[in-house]
């Protein structure tokens, strides 16, 4: 083991110069904007469950970078620890037994789970602080600290529960695809930390083309359901899974199989919108038009004489 | 017709008590900042009204407790109106009008109570409304509610909240319009009398009602 380069050739985490800004974003939280003409070369993260050992180091890695500091937890009897997500923890292995019906092995099915930077971001649909949530034109879906709110409105927008909302600063926090070491050409923290290279960084093209080459790999070697994760309902992900059983991804920790922005979240945030704003417009119109065309309803001094009679009849 | 109505006012007539009016006015305060805060995160053109406020996450804090105080006085004012407001046989006839209703000609219409069917129509589904965005508001209250529910059934609290909320919104354009249209409405709220003549006018059988038991 001592040529440790030659039993893992290096991840391509060194092809992409990510040099981005406020000019590449192409969508911005509760804003109109116009997209850059030129979009950049869109990075994905690659993870290959078929190759993770489990080892946490990428959350170590994580917790390094982003210097993030969580309470020391308690061992709830697996080895889920911490057990979930949380606004210290932007990434979490969460691992599942599964017994093999067809060969009856016991599989340890072991997933990296964080944000997956969807191509149409459901947390930025949902989120009403203008430029809270940006996307940039290399896929990045970020949050910016300064103008969150902590709503949690992303929270019911995701497809697949990743932000948390931290009880210290009020805001809501996910994997920031480790935007700012992109933006100086590092890859992210997790992917340069993976011992077995399950965690690789490059263009979403390269991306592709290296899962290609494992799921033959994979596919040559018994899996025959081996493929890459990539759901096309929320546009592709900027963060992509080789799965060994890519027809069953609901086996790794509830992956959902074909993820969408919920349709109550597309009406709450479509057609409400829009009809319930105009019905407010509307109606006061319809007020001030009735007031010029009908006028006012006065008492007139006959009602105040009949009150009167009434008073003096009574009395 | 330069002449205020109140110049001819042959006499007045106690509407609302003072405990009534505080009561309404709170909550009519805590319904239009309701409605402004929650318009602010609703649509991104109206998010620059959390300016009033200090910024979108100030918005964010107090919008639910504002909701609180809403629901109690709103309860308030429940329990004082929601006798007077029991549907009554007139009602099906002045519902049955709305051209008479609408142009004001009430000589038309048959003699109204406390409250025409319009206005008790108002109160029953503010009151409906109140319960839902209360019981909506406190799903999507994550501060402290976050655990007790799931995050599809928060989803749909949020549609519920907004739809709610909207037609909130408009029952009190009506409400309000109505108040301003109907002149000397206003007064009723403010200083807790009427005119003798508006009392005709507009609830002839609450005015003979009070008539009657002065005598």
């Amino acid at each position: 083991m001592a040529n440790f380069e030659f039993v893992l050739p290096p991840a391509p985490t060194s092809n992409v110069k990510p040099i981005f800004g406020e000019q590449d974003l192409i969508r911005r939280s509760a804003s109109t904007i116009t997209p850059p003409a030129k979009r950049q070369t869109e990075v994905a993260k690659l993870i290959d469950v078929t190759k993770c050992i489990g080892c946490k180091a990428c959350e170590v890695a994580c917790l390094e970078w982003n210097d993030l500091h969580h309470e020391v937890g308690s061992n709830t009897g697996v080895y889920d620890n911490p057990p979930d997500l949380d606004p210290d923890i932007f990434t979490v292995m969460r691992f599942t037994e599964w017994v093999n019906p067809e060969t009856k092995n016991l599989e340890w099915l072991i997933r990296k789970d964080g944000c997956m930077h969807c191509e149409d971001p459901g947390c930025l649909k949902a989120c009403p602080a203008p430029g809270a949530i940006v996307q940039y034109s290399n896929g990045i879906v970020d949050i910016d600290h300064e103008k969150c709110i902590g709503c949690g409105y992303c929270i019911k927008g995701c497809p697949f529960n990743i932000p948390r909302i931290s009880k210290v600063d009020h805001t809501a926090y996910k994997c920031t695809l480790c935007s700012d070491r992109l933006a100086v050409g590092q890859g992210p923290a997790c992917a340069k930390a993976c011992p077995t290279h399950a965690i690789v960084f490059g263009t979403k093209d390269d991306m592709k083309k290296h899962a290609e080459g494992r799921i033959t790999d994979l596919k040559s070697r018994g899996f025959r359901n081996a493929g890459l994760y990539d759901p096309p309902g929320v546009g592709g992900t900027h963060v992509m899974y080789v799965l060994h059983h890519a027809d069953q991804p609901e086996l790794y920790a509830g992956l959902p199989s074909n993820p969408t922005i919920s349709p109550i979240v597309e009406l709450w945030k479509g057609a409400v919108k829009y009809v319930g704003l105009s019905a407010l417009g509307f109606a006061a119109v319809v007020g001030v038009l009735h007031h010029l065309v009908v006028g006012a309803n006065r008492v007139t001094a006959e009602d105040e004489d009949n009150a009167g009679k009434l008073k003096q009849g009574r009395s | 017709m330069a002449v205020p109505d109140k110049a001819r006012a042959s006499y007045e007539v106690s509407r609302y008590t003072t405990g009534a009016r505080i009561n309404h006015w709170v909550t009519a305060t805590s319904l239009v900042l309701l409605a402004v805060t929650g318009l602010s995160l609703f649509h991104p053109s109206l998010y620059f009204l959390t300016g009033l406020f200090g910024g979108g996450a100030i918005v964010r804090v107090i919008h639910p407790w504002i909701g609180v105080v809403l629901f109690f006085s709103f309860l308030g004012l429940f329990v004082r109106f929601w006798r007077a407001n029991l549907p009554s046989r007139s009602d099906a006839q002045w519902v049955s009008h709305p051209v008479d209703v609408l142009t004001g000609h009430e000589e038309k219409l048959p003699e109204i109570g406390t409250y025409n069917a319009g206005q008790k129509i108002m109160f029953w589904l503010m009151s409906l409304l109140i319960i839902v965005l209360i019981a909506s508001g406190v799903v999507v209250w994550d501060q402290y509610f976050y655990p007790f529910t799931t995050i599809p059934q928060k989803r749909v609290a949020l549609l519920i909240h907004s739809i709610a909320a909207i037609v909130a919104i408009l029952n009190w354009i009506v409400h309000v319009y109505a108040a301003i249209w109907v002149r000397g409405t206003i007064s009723a709220m403010t200083r807790g009398k009427v005119t003798g003549g508006w009392a005709w006018r507009h609830h002839r059988k609450w005015l003979r009602d009070i008539l009657a038991s002065r005598s």
